[in-house]
């Protein structure tokens, strides 16, 4: 008897602490379906997908109400799919955060996640051009693409001007993008010659995640199996 | 000039020059030195010889004539006579075009013209130059000598010093040559032999049928010689018999000199005749190219990838321009002497022959490997390659390259020192040049481009790959290119990359495959690699004809670009039941059933490649897929109705597929396509597969309603041989039946088929005599046939080389002979003709001998022709023949016999010769036909008694029993007559023994229940 009495007042004791957790998971839960429900619409993904992407925000944001900033994100694109490259992970950064807040919001993180994953070209496309577009004017400039191929080839130390090999490829690319002869690649040019080429969309760096990591990313909670990668040859309809 | 006469040149016993390349080397020096020399020095020129040059002339006296000046010799210009430079110069000048021979005899006349010329003490001394110094100072430093006499001897020392240079010359470029030719060793001599045993065999494609050690001489000596030890010391190695396949047997012999044939080997002695009978060559292979024909063909056919016979010229010529040396004059002038030897050609075949191995690899680092790979395995495949035998062709200096060649360079630099990014952005530039042209693609090549994109194409970065392999693609077009990728082992690489998850890389690895697996090597190293596994199990697509989204696109595309690879590799026999056992036929069973063209046409395709084996053909049909290419055949696809039409063409050999074809009404669509006139190919597929539905009858009925003969007819005219070749025969099967053969000639169609009888295509002959010799069987059609001398025509084709074309003239003949007016007197006009036949039973083709045998039959029902085939030795050429176990040769001989019998005492001969027993034995075999000539001629042989007793020795009276109860009247009739025959002897016998009371009972029992039994 006295052993049922104390197990009650154990089972009362923690009364508090498991209604104020469920009270706050079931808030935190609602929070994340509702937002699931209203934007898995605009993304690749469905509800549950959308769901799952969101606790992961969470988790990784630490606390609710905080957003991604710029060094978490980092650890993700490092962790997760393998980009090594800091440049090139700020500029992935700045492809994710449309608003120019310096963190990545709830939705910035569904819809960022949608092109990387699961993007169409078209939208793959646009995500390319903003990573970039360094100064995010609209345009990618001459000394912009020097910017982003400087690293490119290794440094050969007999050559007298190490910097003439990029010079060289930054040209081949110039005159690659810039069919019109504008002086600068704006996104009609850049989006025309993808669409011809789709080698080309990464062209000016790995801005994508590879197939094998977003594959990995993908399949721990996956409903539909879509590609994760462009078609980089042209089918039947497109020929 | 007197060393090099004494010590290089070859004399032969009779004190002549051997026509060998170091005197030709040494004649042409020669001349060059004499010819011109008086002008260039006039004092020498005029200077008179010691003694007078003299010999035996090779010109006649007109040639002086022509010559302006009249020179000082005899009358008699079989003897030259020459005193001094001015006089040869006359000589040589009247020599014109023969100066060399000229040369030559002069040195066969005077073995030391230096002697001659200066004076003895010039003479030729062997041993050292001391003479020749001492003789020059003695002569500069006589003291009580005149001014002019010094000047002489000035003249003569100069003479003799330059001499003396020549000398020095020529001996040089003769040890060039010498060094040159390579003296044959027993392990060449093996390794030749295992290499041409590996090449030999019964079919069409190979060489040769056969070589083999001579028999007595099979034996293997310790120091590796076949020879035996006498003619050891005579430089023999080794004999061997070789069975060409268009010439005889020949007998050659491998000595260190050289291969020749030789007298030839007896077996009755069974000993060889060693002594030499042709010319000498460096190999075996060299030899038999230039003895046979067919040889020589199968060694050099080249593929229709654009190699030509000039680029192997070149191949051949790259050899001395690669070695650079100074003897590469006598290297040229040699090989314009002799016939130029192929040994090289012969190398890229895979022999072992070490030093040429290391020419090659120093090339191509490891298509010496590949090569003797391919000698290893003997496979069916065996035989030379069609591409195998690429040209190189390497551009001399960089001063004349494109300036592509140092763009691609620097992109493929970039492609080497960078990471993915920049790798990308080269690939992409590559991909911006023009990729088609050979000059890019040869300047990928050779900027050690292919290397590196074949290194891609083993890292992790898909998109590389993917980068990569569309420019493989692009480039793999060009079939140098394919072999450099071969060669790298890019093939094993592409082979591995069918198994990688991503869609984009099987479908652009297949692609690639599809390219370069154009010749036999890469084919079969992707089977080798497990290739055609992978690749069969691209083509499993699971939505073909449904809704459409990008995903299903893709695997469209890939089963698609899975069809092309197979469609290259199904080239090759192996393959194509490495393919089976892989389990394509379902799968392209099912892909055959898509809508869109671009899968349809490698489907197709494919399936035509395929369709020469008779597996494939009975797939085909089980699959239900001739429904499908009857309904590809409508499509408006001009190349896919092709392939369509040349699938059915294959497969149309069985009976059930026609009739298959004709029920899915295939017939109409076919007809259809004869009037696409102007593509050739696609005419050439329709005509051959309306060719082989006319087999049987009903579709000929179908065909008759689609006026197809009069479309036919009008295709006689203006068409490659390919379409004529399926025209004629489409024409000769339709003939079968009476109304078509009026019918062709109503079309007109009689005269064009006359006049093909005179062309050289032997398969295009075949079909036309069949044809021809089927219209001849009406009356109205054999008038116009002898009206254009047809049958002379017809007779001609007799002495073709082919045997098939001497078979099909023949049997055309008979309908001819048959339905002419005064046939005999016809037959007698073409002289020779007679003995040509007759000749033609000798033959050891079976066909042909059937053929003839129903010739005679013919021929022989007119008396005067039979008894002048008496003369010319018919019966027992005839008789000889009856022991043949072929049935078709059984019915005409036996057709043949009994026309013969009715000549003279043909009969008895035919019994003399034993023809009679194994005539009786024919009635054993189950075809009526066979039944009904052997029992006319049965008949006719039992008129004379000694025949009638063997047949009775034989049992010939169960079996004609057994016939007289045959629904066939003429067999009855036979059969009875013959019985009657037997039955008539036995009584007379009878009536002798009763009258003389001899013995002969036993006989006349037996054949008086025969009688009953009638």
């Amino acid at each position: 008897m006295s052993k049922i009495l104390l197990f009650s007042e154990f089972l009362l004791s923690l009364e508090p602490i498991i209604v104020l957790h469920i009270s706050m998971d079931v808030s935190a839960k609602t929070a994340i379906s509702k937002l699931a429900e209203s934007l898995h619409k605009q993304t690749n993904f469905t509800k549950k997908e959308c769901e799952h992407l969101l606790h992961m925000y969470r988790e990784l944001a630490g606390a609710d109400d905080v957003k991604l900033d710029r060094s978490k994100f980092k650890d993700i694109l490092h962790c997760s799919f393998g980009m090594t490259d800091a440049m090139m992970i700020d500029h992935v950064f700045r492809a994710f955060d449309t608003d120019f807040d310096s963190s990545i919001s709830q939705e910035e993180w569904l819809k960022g996640m949608s092109t990387f994953l699961r993007g169409t070209l078209d939208e793959k496309t646009q995500f390319a051009f903003r990573a970039y577009d360094l100064n995010s004017n609209g345009m990618i400039s001459r000394e912009e693409i020097f910017q982003l191929l400087k690293a490119t080839l290794i440094k050969q130390p007999v050559e007298e001007d190490p910097d003439e090999g990029v010079r060289d490829l930054v040209e081949i690319v110039f005159k690659k993008f810039d069919t019109q002869k504008k002086g600068v690649i704006d996104y009609a040019q850049f989006k025309a010659m993808v669409a011809e080429e789709p080698l080309l969309l990464q062209a000016l760096g790995p801005c994508l995640p590879d197939e094998k990591s977003a594959d990995a990313f993908l399949c721990t909670f996956e409903e539909l199996h879509l590609p994760t990668t462009i078609s980089y040859i042209k089918t039947g309809s497109q020929r | 000039m007197g060393l090099t006469l004494t010590k290089a040149a070859d004399w032969l016993d009779n004190s002549k020059l051997d026509f060998s390349p170091s005197n030709q080397i040494i004649l042409t020096d020669i001349l060059k030195a004499v010819d011109g020399y008086s002008k260039n020095n006039p004092i020498g020129g005029k200077m008179k010889f010691s003694e007078p040059l003299v010999w035996d002339s090779t010109l006649k006296f007109e040639d002086f004539k022509k010559t302006e000046r009249f020179p000082e010799t005899s009358q008699e210009v079989a003897h030259v006579e020459c005193h001094s430079f001015d006089m040869l110069q006359l000589v040589l000048d009247a020599c014109r075009s023969k100066k060399t021979a000229e040369v030559r005899a002069c040195l066969e006349g005077n073995s030391d013209p230096v002697s001659k010329i200066l004076g003895n003490r010039y003479a030729c001394n062997t041993e050292d130059d001391v003479e020749f110094y001492k003789q020059a100072e003695e002569d500069l430093q006589g003291e009580d000598i005149t001014y002019e006499e010094f000047e002489t001897k000035k003249v003569v020392l100069k003479m003799a010093m330059e001499f003396h240079n020549l000398d020095v010359r020529m001996l040089r470029s003769v040890q060039g040559l010498m060094s040159k030719d390579s003296r044959l060793s027993p392990r060449l001599v093996e390794a030749e032999f295992d290499c041409l045993k590996e090449l030999s065999g019964s079919e069409d494609e190979q060489p040769l049928r056969d070589i083999e050690p001579v028999p007595c001489y099979v034996h293997v000596f310790s120091n590796g010689y076949r020879a035996p030890n006498f003619r050891q010391l005579q430089g023999d190695i080794a004999y061997f018999l070789v069975y060409l396949k268009d010439t005889d047997v020949i007998c050659v012999t491998a000595g260190t000199k050289g291969w020749f044939v030789n007298k030839g080997y007896s077996k009755d002695t069974n000993d060889v005749d060693f002594e030499r009978r042709s010319d000498l060559y460096g190999s075996l292979f060299a030899l038999l190219r230039e003895r046979s024909r067919h040889f020589r063909e199968r060694t050099s056919r080249k593929s229709g990838d654009g190699e030509t016979a000039a680029d192997e010229a070149a191949d051949g010529a790259e050899k001395p321009d690669q070695e650079g040396d100074a003897d590469q004059q006598a290297a040229r002038e040699e090989a314009e002497e002799r016939k130029k030897d192929p040994t090289l050609r012969w190398v890229s075949l895979g022999t072992s022959e070490q030093q040429s191995q290391e020419r090659r690899s120093a090339r191509q680092p490891q298509s010496a490997a590949a090569a003797a790979q391919q000698s290893d395995e003997s496979d069916s495949e065996s035989g030379t390659d069609e591409e195998e035998d690429a040209v190189e062709r390497r551009h001399e200096s960089n001063a004349d390259l494109p300036s592509e060649y140092w763009q691609i360079g620097k992109f493929v630099r970039y492609l080497k020192g960078g990471n993915q990014t920049s790798t990308i952005i080269s690939l992409c530039a590559l991909r911006d040049f023009q990729l088609n042209t050979e000059v890019c693609q040869l300047a990928i090549r050779d900027v050690g481009g292919l290397e590196v994109l074949l290194n891609l194409l083993e890292t992790e970065e898909n998109r590389c790959k993917i980068g990569s392999l569309k420019i493989l693609k692009e480039i793999s077009q060009n079939p140098q290119i394919r072999r450099a990728i071969a060669d790298l082992g890019g093939l094993q690489t592409l082979v591995n990359i069918l198994k990688e998850p991503s869609k984009d890389l099987k479908c652009l690895a297949a692609e690639t495959i599809a390219n370069v697996a154009k010749f036999r090597r890469a084919r079969r190293i992707v089977r080798q690699h497990g290739g055609i596994r992978k690749l069969v199990s691209l083509l499993d697509c699971p939505a073909l004809n449904g809704p459409t989204s990008p995903e299903i696109e893709r695997d469209i595309e890939v089963a698609r670009c899975g069809a092309l690879a197979l469609w290259s590799l199904s080239n090759s026999t192996k393959n194509k039941r490495a393919m089976k056992r892989a389990g394509v036929i379902p799968l392209l069973g099912k892909l055959l059933k898509s809508r869109h063209e671009d899968m349809l046409i490698p489907v197709v395709g494919t399936l035509q490649e395929c369709a020469s084996e008779p597996d494939y053909r009975v797939a085909i049909r089980t699959e239900g897929m001739v429904e499908d290419l009857v309904k590809n055949l409508k499509s408006d696809n001009a190349e896919l109705q092709m392939h369509c039409a040349s699938t059915i063409f294959k497969c149309a050999e069985e009976e059930e597929t026609r009739d298959l074809v004709r029920s899915y009404d295939g017939l109409e669509p076919m007809v259809g396509l004869l009037n696409k006139t102007d593509n050739k190919e696609l005419l050439s597929a329709a005509t051959g597969a309306i060719w082989k539905c006319s087999m049987s009858s009903k579709n000929i009925r179908k065909f008759q309603e689609l006026n197809v003969i009069e479309k036919l007819v009008r295709l006689l005219s203006d068409q490659p041989e390919e379409v004529l070749v399926n025209v004629v025969g489409a024409l000769g099967e339709m003939a079968a039946e009476k109304e078509n053969r009026h019918a062709i000639r109503k079309a007109g169609g009689i005269g064009p088929l006359v006049q093909l009888l005179t062309g050289t295509n032997q398969a295009l002959l075949v079909n036309t005599t069949r044809a021809v010799g089927r219209c001849a069987q009406e009356k109205e059609n054999m008038a116009i046939i002898d009206r254009m001398d047809g049958v002379r025509l017809l007779w001609s084709l007799l002495k073709n080389p082919n045997p098939e074309v001497q078979a099909s003239a023949a049997y055309a003949i008979c309908p001819c002979i048959d339905n002419v007016n005064d046939a005999g007197e016809m037959v007698r006009s073409y002289v020779g003709g007679l003995e040509l036949i007759v000749h033609l039973l000798r033959s050891d083709n079976i066909k042909v001998l059937a053929a003839i045998c129903a010739a005679v039959a013919s021929i022989a029902k007119d008396e005067e022709n039979l008894a002048v085939l008496t003369d010319h030795g018919v019966i027992p050429l005839l008789a000889g023949l009856t022991r043949t176990q072929d049935e078709e040769l059984k019915r005409h001989l036996s057709e043949a016999i009994a026309c013969c019998c009715a000549w003279g005492n043909n009969r008895i001969v035919f019994g003399k010769e034993g023809a009679v027993a194994p005539l009786v034995s024919y009635l054993r075999v189950k075809d009526p036909k066979v039944h009904r000539s052997t029992a006319r001629a049965l008949h006719e042989l039992s008129r004379h008694p000694d025949n009638c007793i063997t047949m009775h020795e034989c049992g010939v009276v169960r079996h004609l029993l057994g016939l007289v109860g045959s629904d066939d009247e003429a067999l009855q009739l036979a059969a009875s007559g013959c019985i009657a025959n037997i039955r008539r002897l036995a009584m007379a016998n009878e009536k002798s023994r009763q009258s003389s009371k001899a013995r002969g009972g036993g006989n006349g029992g037996a054949n008086g229940k025969a009688v009953a039994a009638k």
